[in-house]
């Protein structure tokens, strides 16, 4: 049988200690679709987003990636996926063009020099290709986190919190990036704290609270104005 | 495996890249690595004390407490922006990170011991003989210290309790790799031939294949906070 989800997780637990980062999380997203995680710092959103994009393992319970389990496909799902977090996973004393020829040599991939020049172009980069990271401003290095993250064409794109610290600009090309890959097909999750933004992307959101999903929606049956009352309801609720 | 290999150099290349362009942690190793040998100089009497019976052990002291500066920063390098994070999401064998960094500690120290052994022959003015078996010797050494080194560095710099500790779970370790070290480079500094160090030399060699064999089957377990 065809497998129709993205993003499957049964049951899904993860412990730090004695404290449950995430309490038995049954999530499906079906390919194409762009879901936005809400929820408060702790709420589990991080240890969600690393537990399927193979970072971290699970406690309990299962997570599948494009129909593969997070516990034995580890390589291949990771060459199927984009990760993109708050940190940009960049080496501040090389290039951007030095740090994608290097993720790009991870990833194996041939026509590397065009396929890094076309994105660099993309994300507005290509005039300061051959100055050093630690030079760039917080946006700049977060546009060079999304050109690393699109290397190897992803189908499915993880963003941990990705607008944190961006300028407009950064913000802008993130946005329109994002949209273009939803245009595209590709499937999206990506955490965020900003409620507008994250309902102007996507077309489902989950509200997350002390690991476990409170709530759970498509966007066009969300009123946007109440959204912002419907999230302090589900966060306080719980507390 | 061709794949392998070329994630292993991938990674040795962006850390000799990076390192190359600031030089920041060969010539901390270098500073400390001659600082010690001066120090020794100075407090041994050499009057009393032959030079040949304390310099293998002062060499190996230099290249030890040097070579823990390199590995200290070897992964905390790769916690400056998540970049570890960024690696661990690669389509790429666990193991091969660590092969990568252990071949990129390796390279440092031996870069910095082609600079050192100069000094620590002309401070001790010991005579220049059994070239090859020391440099065997200095090979397995190092090789054993970064094996293990860099387990315990990804290990100290995945944990927030560990992060000062490198030197602690270190030290007693590579114990055994740093008395055959300095028992056999003391041998052939005497003028004796690698047939009469074998002993030290098959406890190098086991010592080193140990720390290669169990940080390859554990390493992944490491990066885990």
């Amino acid at each position: 049988m065809e497998n129709r989800w993205a993003i499957e997780t049964k049951k899904l637990k993860r412990s730090f200690g004695h404290i449950d980062a995430l309490n038995e999380i049954n999530l499906k997203v079906p390919y194409g679709s762009f879901l936005t995680i809400f929820g408060p710092n702790g709420a589990g959103k991080t240890t969600l987003i690393k537990i399927l994009s193979t970072l971290i393992k699970t406690s309990s319970g299962n997570a599948f990636v494009n129909g593969i389990d997070v516990a034995e496909g580890g390589e291949k799902i990771r060459s199927k996926i984009g990760l993109i977090s708050h940190n940009t996973f960049s080496y501040n004393n090389l290039t951007p063009y030095e740090n994608l020829k290097f993720y790009g040599k991870l990833h194996g991939l041939s026509n590397l020099e065009t396929r890094i020049e076309e994105l660099l172009n993309e994300v507005d980069l290509s005039q300061r290709r051959r100055d050093p990271v630690r030079t760039f401003s917080r946006g700049m290095q977060q546009r060079l986190a999304i050109a690393r993250a699109m290397l190897n064409n992803p189908s499915i794109i993880f963003l941990d919190e990705p607008y944190t610290g961006l300028d407009q600009h950064a913000t802008k090309i993130l946005t329109g990036i994002l949209k273009k890959l939803h245009t595209a097909k590709n499937t999206i999750i990506m955490t965020t704290h900003n409620l507008k933004q994250g309902l102007e992307v996507s077309d489902q959101v989950i509200i997350m609270a002390f690991g476990k999903i409170v709530f759970q929606k498509p966007v066009p049956e969300i009123i946007s104005e109440e959204f912002e009352q419907i999230y302090f309801d589900c966060v306080e609720k719980r507390k | 495996m061709k794949k392998y290999f070329k994630d292993v150099s991938a990674i040795v290349w962006k850390d000799t890249l990076s390192e190359f362009r600031t030089r920041e942690m060969l010539i901390s190793m270098f500073m400390l690595a001659v600082l010690i040998l001066i120090i020794f100089i100075f407090s041994i009497h050499l009057g009393k004390v032959k030079a040949i019976d304390v310099a293998p052990g002062v060499l190996w002291i230099a290249i030890i407490f040097a070579g823990t500066i390199g590995l200290n920063r070897s992964f905390l390098n790769e916690k400056e922006n998540d970049c570890i994070f960024g690696i661990m999401s690669m389509p790429i064998d666990r193991s091969a990170i660590y092969f990568g960094k252990m071949t990129g500690n390796f390279i440092f120290m031996t870069i910095m011991e082609i600079f050192i052994f100069p000094v620590f022959i002309v401070f001790f003015n010991l005579p220049i003989q059994n070239i090859p078996g020391i440099v065997l010797i200095t090979f397995l050494g190092t090789l054993g210290f970064t094996a293990c080194g860099t387990l315990l560095s990804a290990m100290s710099a995945a944990s927030a309790k560990l992060r000062y500790m490198l030197p602690v779970l270190l030290y007693p370790l590579i114990l055994p790799v740093v008395i055959a070290a300095v028992q056999s480079t003391g041998a052939l500094l005497y003028g004796k031939q690698i047939a009469d160090i074998m002993s030290w030399l098959k406890l190098l060699i086991a010592f080193d294949i140990i720390f290669i064999s169990v940080s390859f089957l554990i390493f992944e377990y490491t990066l885990e906070e």
